[in-house]
């Protein structure tokens, strides 16, 4: 009788490699969130709408930053959603250290608050700023810029949800093209918002040749954790850029705040990259192909382009173009190689960027 | 003019703050939040469910796979056994010869291929053998004795489960050994017969009483003469059909019941010769084809009426079948056998429906034997005595709770009209018993409600790894043409591990953390290993993120009361 062919390792992900945690595993390798003693850093009863997907990322985010530091980390806040959600006067949310000031001073504050640390020699105090898109890519882009050239000891994490929701759905910086926004009205010959404006904030940072610059999502939580664990053992500006879709802006479904996510990954609109230095170092791969049409169906905010009997066949093709475009730029559609054995499916070794 | 107490913006706020007790722009109570009960927020509401699994769905003797998959998947073999014999008490068997309907149910299918649940459950049930593990029994005695006629899987199954109930059994079996078709229709090459063996041991262990040899004539007699309070009848169906083949000469024609029977009791095999020819397209039909091979046969030649693909024995059979020589002549009935020993073959074509009729064109193949393979009946020549009993087309007729015409008297397996496998045979075993233990007291068995099914639509496919199915080896072609060494070989302890992982665990919590990590509103307890998680209300807003992200579907929104 042949041998069994025992090249076939035991492995702990059939089942459940990308859920939060796995009890198959240990417990060192499993995520923040599945943890019990997780810091919570943003408790119950904070006034985000259901299914808020920045809620659920400055959760992410933050509770694994107050793992890495030991519960020792300081944040700042830009106006936004996050900030008003969590903090509406006399009742917080946070369960950290928080300052909010204005709304483009943010990454200003956090210099400040570092350069206070630093005089005081406390150096296992770390500071995290945070905002959404509005605050990052158009009110604070000045702060942030300056922050990031002066390599402030700082973690910027831009909440993206690509327009202004908190004061009433208005086109930010990062509204995506096509998208309808209380100043993007679908009318006209090009309904939504235009195509060819916008900016790439992670790009931008990394034209600042900081340590340390990555993209995340609300729907992949250990590419999430480790990047922001990452994050956290440069000092030196540093920037994280998380993309979280919202429910009341976007027009979707509450449920399919994750969902919508990963399909956002899946259809490669939004590439999640690592950059060092200046140098991207490395992206996670699609795991499924799908086309943008199915990112795209769910959101009202995007309802204008599958119009019953008149699908708008030409701007859905250059959306796609822009998805096709960064599967090539971050060679997205790679062999999945080194998955199995890492939780994250995230491999420097495998970049070969040129 | 004056005011009584001038109205200022400084005075203002002091007001305000004092009825807030808080001053403004300083430093808030860590966590305050938690004074707003967002639940009010909610319309629907999460609930924890386990859903049916399908390979549970489609067990027919009600294994809960899912859970011993569970344990397995943590090393727990032992757990797993145990799991396993809640319900069945012959894994190592099952593992071998049952048919498997869990895999063709299972989920996984959809996203790569089926769990090889059998072979799992074949590498626990061979653990439990090797160390000699014993299912857990703790059943006080209740001073009732029940009769088991027939030591066939479904006797077995009975007698286990009422000695679990605390009845009192013995089985009285007329054959040699124990088994029943396990033994007897079963070659070994598919099921070593240590295997069998060592679990009916098992069986007989928890106390029960076996009489071999033992044939009965008369069960009411039998029944009164040991005082027995209820009695299980489980005969199967050992004879084999016949059809009217002219011949001169009747000792060239066998049948498949009676070849196969022979090979466990007879002294020598039988006397196939270097031709043989199997007549019916039965999993039977190609069990002796195979038999004949590895007896020596130089052609093997099946022959059956309908068309290829259209067999009704199992897909793999056939291809096992073939790999070892058996060849397949499909479109065909037999007509005569002359003295020589030359079959008169008609052939068939399919008609518009897919039926197959004669075309009157005939064939001629030569053989040096012919075994029919047509089916069996159940010898119902001492059954027809008792009273109240009902027979038709040749099997006895059970109410819901599987009892006969006849009080007291309760019967399954082949015997009853079902599907004849060892599997479902087991099932009746287990229904009798919870019928015949309630029959006991007085009472009526009711099964708990069904879950709701989790298909495959209520899994998020997302989270599951692309894992393929572990393949079992398989032993050299002129081995299997040669002996009856067992075909399919194990699994070991890393790759049973594997594939006990590869469980989607559908329709019951895995304890993945999902729903704890995605709940946007920390609304979500986790409990602790084991102790699964709950909902806190107080805060759940009702989203539903939880339900969509659960990887296996055990939560579901339900409206919230108003």
């Amino acid at each position: 009788m042949n041998k069994l062919d025992n090249k076939q390792r035991v492995k702990f992900y059939q089942k459940g490699t990308f859920t939060v945690g796995n009890r198959l595993v240990d417990k060192k390798a499993r995520s923040v969130q599945a943890s019990m003693e997780r810091s919570n850093a943003i408790t119950s009863g904070h006034r985000a709408c259901q299914g808020c997907g920045e809620a659920l990322g400055a959760r992410y985010a933050i509770d694994t930053v107050m793992r890495v530091t030991n519960n020792k980390a300081i944040a700042c806040n830009a106006t936004g959603c996050l900030e008003v959600f969590t903090t509406p006067y006399p009742e917080t949310s946070w369960q950290l250290p928080w300052i909010h000031s204005l709304f483009g001073n943010t990454p200003a504050v956090a210099t400040g608050i570092a350069a206070a640390l630093r005089v005081k020699g406390k150096k296992d105090v770390r500071v995290i700023a945070q905002g959404g898109d509005g605050g990052t890519t158009d009110i604070g882009f000045g702060c942030l810029s300056g922050m990031f050239e002066r390599n402030d000891d700082v973690l910027y994490i831009c909440y993206d949800n690509e327009a202004y929701m908190n004061t009433g759905v208005q086109r930010s910086s990062a509204t995506p093209p096509t998208a309808r926004t209380a100043t993007t009205m679908p009318l006209g010959d090009a309904p939504g918002n235009v195509f060819g404006t916008g900016k790439s904030m992670p790009l931008i940072a990394i034209a600042h040749n900081i340590p340390y610059v990555a993209t995340a999502t609300v729907s992949n939580l250990h590419d999430l954790e480790t990047k922001v664990e990452k994050a956290m053992t440069f000092r030196g500006a540093r920037y994280i850029h998380i993309y979280v879709p919202c429910p009341l802006g976007w027009g979707h479904a509450s449920d399919i705040t994750i969902q919508l996510a990963r399909l956002v990954v899946d259809c490669a609109l939004f590439p999640l990259y690592e950059a060092e230095h200046g140098a991207i170092t490395g992206s996670t791969p699609i795991r499924k192909r799908v086309p943008v049409e199915e990112y795209l169906r769910p959101q009202r905010r995007f309802a204008h382009l599958f119009k019953k009997g008149a699908i708008d066949t030409l701007r859905i093709a250059k959306i796609q173009k822009m998805a096709d475009e960064n599967i090539k730029r971050f060679n997205l559609l790679r062999k999945e190689t080194e998955s199995f054995d890492g939780v994250t499916g995230i491999s420097l070794k495998e970049s070969k960027y040129t | 003019m004056e005011e009584k107490e001038k109205s200022t913006p400084e005075k203002d706020i002091e007001k305000e703050n004092k009825n807030i007790k808080k001053p403004f722009a300083i430093t808030l109570d860590v966590g305050s939040s938690l004074a707003n009960e967002t639940g009010s927020w909610r319309t629907e509401r999460p609930v924890y469910l386990d859903r049916l699994p399908p390979c549970n769905n489609a067990c027919p003797a009600g294994e809960n796979i899912q859970s011993w998959l569970y344990l397995a998947e943590e090393k727990d073999y032992q757990g797993a056994f145990q799991e396993i014999m809640k319900n069945n008490p012959m894994p190592a068997t099952h593992g071998r010869a049952c048919y498997h309907p869990c895999e063709t149910a299972c989920n996984r299918k959809d996203v790569d291929t089926a769990v090889n649940i059998h072979a799992v459950e074949r590498f626990i049930g061979d653990q439990a053998i090797e160390h000699g593990w014993v299912p857990k029994h703790d059943a006080k005695p209740s001073k009732k004795t029940v009769l088991i006629i027939g030591a066939g899987p479904s006797g077995l199954s009975a007698a286990y489960h009422l000695t679990r109930f605390g009845h009192k059994v013995t089985i009285y079996e007329a054959g040699p050994v124990a088994g029943g078709m396990m033994s007897f229709g079963i070659p070994a090459y598919r099921l070593p017969r240590n295997i069998i063996e060592a679990e009916v041991k098992r069986i007989l262990d928890t106390g029960i009483e076996l009489k071999l040899n033992h044939k009965v004539e008369n069960v009411e007699h039998e029944m009164k003469a040991g005082k027995f309070d209820a009695c299980f009848l489980a005969i199967g169906a050992h004879l084999a059909k016949r059809i009217h083949i002219p011949t001169p000469d009747t000792s060239k024609i066998l049948d498949a019941a009676g070849v196969l029977r022979e090979m466990e009791t007879g002294k020598n095999p039988p006397k196939l010769g270097r031709r043989v020819v199997v007549y019916g397209g039965g999993d039977t039909a190609v069990d002796v084809a195979r038999t004949a091979k590895r007896l020596g046969a130089e052609e093997t030649i099946i022959v059956y009426r309908s068309g290829p693909g259209q067999m009704k024995a199992h897909d793999f059979e056939v291809k096992e079948a073939l790999e070892e020589g058996v060849k397949l002549n499909w479109l065909s009935t037999i007509k005569e056998m002359d003295a020589s020993g030359s079959i008169k073959v008609e052939k068939m074509e399919l008609d518009a429906d897919g039926y197959p009729k004669p075309t009157g064109k005939f064939e001629t193949i030569e053989a040096d034997s012919m075994v029919l393979a047509l089916g069996q009946n159940v010898d119902t020549s001492f059954i027809k005595k008792i009273p109240g009993i009902k027979i038709a087309d040749n099997v006895v007729e059970v109410n819901s709770s599987m009892m006969t015409g006849y009080p007291g008297l309760f019967a399954g397996g082949d015997m009853v009209p079902s599907e004849r496998t060892i599997t479902v045979a087991v099932g009746h075993g287990k229904k009798a018993a919870r019928e015949i233990n309630a029959w006991l007291s007085g009472k009526t068995y009711k099964p708990l409600p069904k879950h709701e099914l989790a298909s495959f639509d209520k899994l998020n496919k997302w989270y599951y790894t692309d894992a393929p199915i572990t393949v079992q080896p398989q032993l050299n072609t002129i081995r299997r043409q040669t002996t009856f060494e067992e075909v399919l070989g194990g699994l070991d302890g890393s790759n049973a591990l594997y594939e006990a992982r590869r469980c989607l665990s559908c329709g019951n919590c895995f304890e993945c953390d999902n729903c704890y990590g995605v709940c946007p509103d920390n609304a979500v307890i986790k409990l602790g290993p084991g102790k699964r998680f709950k909902f806190n209300y107080d805060y759940c807003k009702g989203c539903g993120v939880c339900v969509k992200e659960c990887p296996c579907g055990a939560i579901k929104m339900v409206p919230e009361e108003i």
